[in-house]
């Protein structure tokens, strides 16, 4: 894409593979918890905490800090294994990640951990809050924006349609929403529990600036942000397609892995399959 | 089945496991009984249609997608539409079971609840899962503890909570076969089963699960075991406990709380639940009015749930059986001087 330099890049594909393994070994350690929709978001997620947001672990609370809400809570393992490595907390406490008095709630909870804008969990609530941000922040006159990671199956909850209608309204070009388009949800395909297509038409009908990309190409997904924020006057969406349970070969694609973790030897199999996935990062570039 | 050693008459009248052998105890999620239910009200009547939005497996509404799939609508993250869809259906004939967590539906449908099921009177049925801090490690997001409050509020509701797996399936049974809109209430963990088939079972009618005439200690949910438990333990206290599965909230059996309040003189109710609006709640307001008597509520306090394992949350929240036991002995202190 031209944007990132390859060493950049590599850098990045790095840190989504730490991601990726801090998401088995949390999840192991819970022994509950959301693979599926954690590991295909791995990519995404080191991009925005390592290239795309600003932000500073060391204060969480920064006036002048991107906001990232995550829509769909229950892929708060990709978001804590995310901060966890951009040194929000120790990595170590990724392994408390749904215990008793851990602040790796089960669901994302603002008030537990530093550093999530909201609570979330319950779905189609993230791009409501996202829109207030993104217009306390027009009438500021502030800097920052508002990014929204949302998941296709939540774009059946009818307060998403209002959201968009909303952050068009108010002109919001400050608010990106993301969409985990990764065709699955609890009950099997998107397009057969409650059919989203065309989702690209209905979001443009909708009045949104809209941009599609591949969600494990790290390279494309920074460039389609560069692209959205230089848009004026609209919110924007961009639509990552996404491999379900991505980066573990017998995860990828099922739908059964949405809100399963991984026992001993399946995590073992995933971190043997991520380290050498590790090992051939960068080596096509050269 | 025996119901040998159970501790009192009432106990074996009710066809009661014996709950003081741990050995004869099972432990069955109450959402199985739901979806057994389910199907066998299925078969019965053939209006029954259900309803889920993207949880059929954890709601357990799969068995009956299996067995009548011309009958079951899957209709996405859409809990308002859910309930809004299932009014209109019972407008034009059906009965629809209506199924997914607890706090979404009702939780986030109230208002279409209110409006098309109730002002509309709507045989519409929810099935509310996932209730209770018990859902564990999910955290409060998703832990209802507010919903038999907000539920037993609307005019013209039915809300039952029913103590166990077999219970349950009863419970769906009775729902399925009576005109009205209704919530069933039931958890998602494993749970003690005290009940069998030959327990008798009737909406409306609270149930004397032991006899006494100390304490009553008036439970539901999957916490009446707990509750008897409890009274077991306090026996040795030379406390006998009446214990009283109060499994229909609304309308709730006023004669039963009132013969409890009269014989017993002092009440502890067990819910897992808000204190503030929940069954106690509904049993405090029947005593005041008529017949006011010391209270023990057992139940959560003014806070939201947590992440953490179904019986380290019920400790955390007070609910475990050395709480419960703790309550009765208050409550018996506190009858003693009121009568000075
Ligand atoms: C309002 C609401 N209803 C139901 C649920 C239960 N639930 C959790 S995730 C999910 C859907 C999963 O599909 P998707 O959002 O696309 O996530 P993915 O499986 O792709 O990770 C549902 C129905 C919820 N969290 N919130
Ligand atoms: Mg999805």
């Amino acid at each position: 894409m031209g944007l990132l330099a390859p060493e950049r890049l590599t850098a990045l594909e790095e840190h989504a593979n730490d991601v990726r393994q801090g998401i088995i070994r949390s999840l192991l350690a819970a022994g509950s918890g959301h693979s599926g929709g954690s590991l295909d978001m791995a990519d995404i997620f080191a991009a925005l905490y390592f290239h795309v947001l600003r932000h500073d672990p060391q204060r969480p609370d920064w006036p002048e800090r991107d906001r990232l809400l995550l829509s769909c809570g229950h892929i708060a393992p990709v978001r804590y294994s995310a901060m966890a490595y951009a040194g929000y907390f120790p990595v170590e406490e990724l392994l408390t990640l749904r215990h008793f008095r851990t602040r790796l709630q089960g669901h994302p909870e603002r008030v537990s951990l530093p550093g999530l804008e909201t609570t979330s969990g319950p779905l189609g609530e993230g791009l409501a809050q996202g829109a207030g941000m993104a217009l306390a922040g027009k009438l500021d006159g502030a800097g920052w924006r508002v990014y929204v990671v949302t998941s296709d199956g939540e774009h059946q909850c009818g307060l998403h349609w209002e959201a968009m209608m909303t952050a068009a309204k108010f002109q919001l070009d400050n608010l990106t929403c993301i969409v985990d388009r990764n065709v699955i949800q609890i009950d099997g395909s998107t397009e057969d529990v409650m059919p989203l297509e065309p989702l690209t038409d209905k979001y443009r009908a909708f009045n949104w600036e809209v941009f599609e990309c591949d969600g494990h190409d790290i390279g494309a997904f920074v460039a389609t942000v560069e692209k959205a924020k230089q848009v004026k006057g609209k919110p924007q969406v961009i639509i990552a397609h996404t491999v379900m349970g991505k980066g573990v070969s017998f995860m990828e694609g099922d739908y059964l892995w949405h809100g399963k973790p991984p026992k001993q030897d399946e995590a073992d199999q995933a971190l043997r399959e991520l380290g050498a996935a590790r090992e051939l990062i960068g080596a096509q570039r050269g | 089945m025996a119901s040998a050693g159970v501790t009192s008459a009432a106990g074996a009248a009710m066809h009661l496991v014996d709950y003081t052998d741990p050995a004869a105890i099972k432990q069955v999620p109450t959402r199985n009984g739901f979806g057994e239910g389910l199907v066998e009200a299925g078969r019965r009547d053939e209006r029954i249609i259900a309803i889920c939005a993207d949880l059929s497996e954890s709601t357990r509404m799969e068995a009956f997608k299996k067995t009548f799939p011309q009958r079951y609508i899957e209709i996405g993250v859409a809990e308002q539409m859910l309930v809004a869809m299932a009014a209109g259906l019972a407008a034009a004939g059906k009965i629809p079971f209506i199924a997914s967590y607890a706090m979404f539906n009702p939780g986030r449908s109230w208002e279409q609840v209110r409006t098309t099921m109730a002002l509309n009177e709507s045989d519409v049925k929810i099935a509310g899962a996932h209730a209770g801090v018990s859902v564990g490690p999910d955290g409060a997001t998703h832990q209802a503890i507010e919903d038999i409050a907000i539920m037993r509020v609307i005019p013209k509701m039915t809300v039952v909570v029913p103590c166990d797996s077999a219970q349950t399936k009863q419970a769906t049974l009775a729902v399925a076969g009576r005109f009205g809109p209704t919530y069933l209430r039931f958890a998602r963990a494993e749970s003690a089963v005290v009940t069998t088939d030959q327990t008798p079972f009737e909406i409306g009618t609270a149930q004397t699960f032991r006899d006494g005439d100390d304490v009553a200690v008036v439970a539901c949910g999957i916490l009446v075991y707990n509750a008897l438990v409890a009274a077991e333990l306090a026996r040795k206290d030379g406390i006998e406990c009446r214990v009283v599965n109060n499994h229909t909230i609304k309308p709730m059996d006023e004669a039963a709380i009132l013969a409890a309040a009269r014989d017993c003189g002092t009440i502890v109710s067990v819910e897992e639940h808000q204190v503030h609006g929940g069954m106690g709640s509904r049993v405090a307001e029947i005593v005041a009015a008529h017949d006011p008597v010391p209270m023990e509520f057992i139940g959560v306090h003014d806070r939201f749930g947590q992440s953490g394992s179904p019986p380290e949350l019920t400790e955390e929240y007070g609910m475990g059986v050395t709480a419960i036991l703790a309550a009765i002995k208050r409550a018996h202190g506190r009858k003693r001087a009121a009568r000075g």
